[in-house]
């Protein structure tokens, strides 16, 4: 039975909602702006679905309570703003060793340092090559509306869950604190989106983990017991781990890229944006339009794996389009453009940071500069 | 930051597309915050508002503070009990006392209610109705008298144009 519901809710609320509809069952947070009202939505809804929400002592002590509620099986999460997620660095570090699944948000604010708490997306670099020691990956969504805010956050479980890794929610304070309407469809128990995955949305209750992860420490009377762990002394065995986990990385890679395109066939300028900034490109792209400039937009919507194959295909057209890339930082994504390119296309970018969001005004400005 | 979420829902009921962006962090209870709304017949690039159609302003800070964000000959209403008498030349103002005529109707509170009904019949963004619909829906259920005054003050607002 599914029911649909047209509500005005912010990005954070609606990624609370969409968290616990996706069957997340255990919250661990602690408080800082502009993400608290997801917090608080854990704080009152959690409780009612029979899951479990704590606010820790710390952001450390939230992201190793995730990576002990995702050992025994639950669908966990945890959320928090820049210098928070700076702090759960060493848990998701652990959390990828030990190849266990687990959702977390980053509603990024101005940095470096404690920063601001306007909108930025200046994490990106920290989001998409790991952000803790060691050699690992994190997927990474970046939803652009609340409505994708809400639907990205079972599609973060069911990628966690089905690769064994942790998967990120990159958005900003923007996105976070606006309100939007979201069309919320209730399911109960919905399959998993994502294609071979035998994960099922549900109770997570003890028998439905017991089947559904089988690595899970759910007690070990009659089988023989599951280890959990980011820690190999034996020689030789943290490689075999580690190129175990870079096979997994490699298929996600090739599997998972996710963007959105307009305009792609016969532009000569493509911009280049995601997230919210990826709104006010579009807004550009269809401005430039109505003036007649063949004006096109790729929005990344994983920024890892960074969807190459889109861009490999556009530059190896006879007639090879320039790219043009804006973002709410000094020049993040921009490298992995340039790097999908390899130096077959121009590549030009208009970035602000610290507060200040680049305008339409301002990327019209700088493209009929080019 | 109601009167603004009171405004996005009316238009959501109608269909339209809107963002609602408000003021956050170091605001002050009692001090001033403000919200900016969208409202759109196709898709909304940015939430934040640069230059605007319409400003509504509460008190005498906001108006310094956002005078200059609107359009040229933009729609300025502004609460003259707390901004005093001023002129913008190049805004078409509407100024009213809503403060003094909220405590009229008993509850200062309601002096945003009165500037939304002023809003919606000057520019017809919203129907009259929508606005009725979302105040009543948005009292909390062990407040529902503060439905009638809300109301009473949009519809004196909408009469005031």
């Amino acid at each position: 039975m599914k029911m649909k519901t047209k509500i005005l809710i912010s990005g954070n609320e609606a990624m609370a909602e969409g968290a616990i509809q996706a069957g997340c069952r255990f919250y661990a947070g602690y408080p800082i702006t502009p993400q608290n009202e997801l917090t608080a939505y854990m704080a009152k809804n959690m409780p009612a679905c029979g899951g479990e929400f704590i606010q820790a002592e710390s952001e450390l002590a939230a992201i190793n309570m995730v990576y002990g509620a995702s050992a025994a099986g639950a669908r966990a999460m945890t959320s928090s703003s820049s210098p928070g997620i700076s702090l759960k660095q060493e848990g998701i570090s652990y959390i990828a060793g030990a190849l266990l699944p687990a959702v977390i948000v980053n509603i990024m604010r101005g940095g470096p340092g404690l920063g601001n708490i306007w909108p930025a997306q200046s994490d990106y670099f920290q989001a998409t090559r790991g952000g803790g020691h060691g050699d690992y990956r994190t997927i990474v969504l970046a939803p652009s509306s609340v409505q994708e805010a809400y639907d990205f956050m079972p599609l973060a479980f069911d990628l966690a869950d089905k690769y064994l890794m942790p998967a990120m929610i990159l958005a900003d304070g923007m996105l976070g604190q606006m309100m939007e309407p979201l069309v919320v469809v209730r399911r109960p128990s919905a399959p998993s989106e994502v294609e071979g995955s035998s994960v099922v949305r549900g109770r997570n209750t003890e028998d439905e983990i017991r089947t559904t992860k089988k690595w899970a420490l759910t007690g070990c009377k009659g089988r023989p017991a599951n280890v959990v762990k980011s820690f190999f002394m034996k020689e030789g065995a943290l490689e075999i781990a580690n190129l175990k986990a870079q096979k997994k990385y490699r298929a996600v890679e090739n599997k998972e890229q996710r963007w959105e395109g307009l305009f792609l066939d016969d532009a000569k300028i493509i911009l280049v944006a995601y997230g919210s900034m990826s709104r006010i490109a579009k807004s550009v792209v269809v401005q430039l339009r109505q003036e007649g400039k063949k004006a096109g937009l790729i929005r990344p919507v994983t920024l890892w794996p960074f969807p190459r194959k889109i861009f490999e295909q556009l530059s190896r057209k006879k007639k090879r389009p320039a790219f043009f890339v804006t973002e709410m930082s000094y020049g993040q994504m921009v490298e992995d453009v340039k790097l999908a390119l390899e130096c077959r296309c121009k590549v030009d970018f208009f970035g602000r940071s610290g507060g200040g969001v680049p305008t339409e005004g301002e990327i019209i400005k700088k493209v009929r500069l080019l | 930051m109601l009167l603004g979420k009171v405004l996005a829902e009316a238009a959501m009921k109608e269909d339209k597309f809107i963002t609602w962006l408000p003021s956050y962090g170091a605001e002050v209870r009692g001090g001033t915050a403000h919200c900016m709304v969208v409202v759109s017949d196709s898709e909304i690039g940015s939430a934040y508002v640069s230059k605007a159609d319409a400003l509504i302003i509460m008190n005498a800070p906001s108006l310094n503070r956002f005078k200059a964000r609107l359009k040229k000959n933009g729609l300025l209403i502004a609460n003259s009990s707390l901004t005093g008498d001023f002129s913008e030349k190049n805004a078409r103002v509407s100024a009213c006392p809503f403060s003094d005529m909220a405590c009229a109707l008993g509850n200062i509170k309601v002096a945003n209610m009165i500037a939304l009904g002023c809003f919606a019949a000057l520019t017809g963004i919203v129907q009259p109705q929508s606005l009725r619909e979302v105040i009543r829906e948005i009292a909390p259920a062990d407040k529902r008298e503060l439905v009638t005054v809300n109301l009473a003050a949009l519809e004196q607002g909408i009469k005031l144009m």
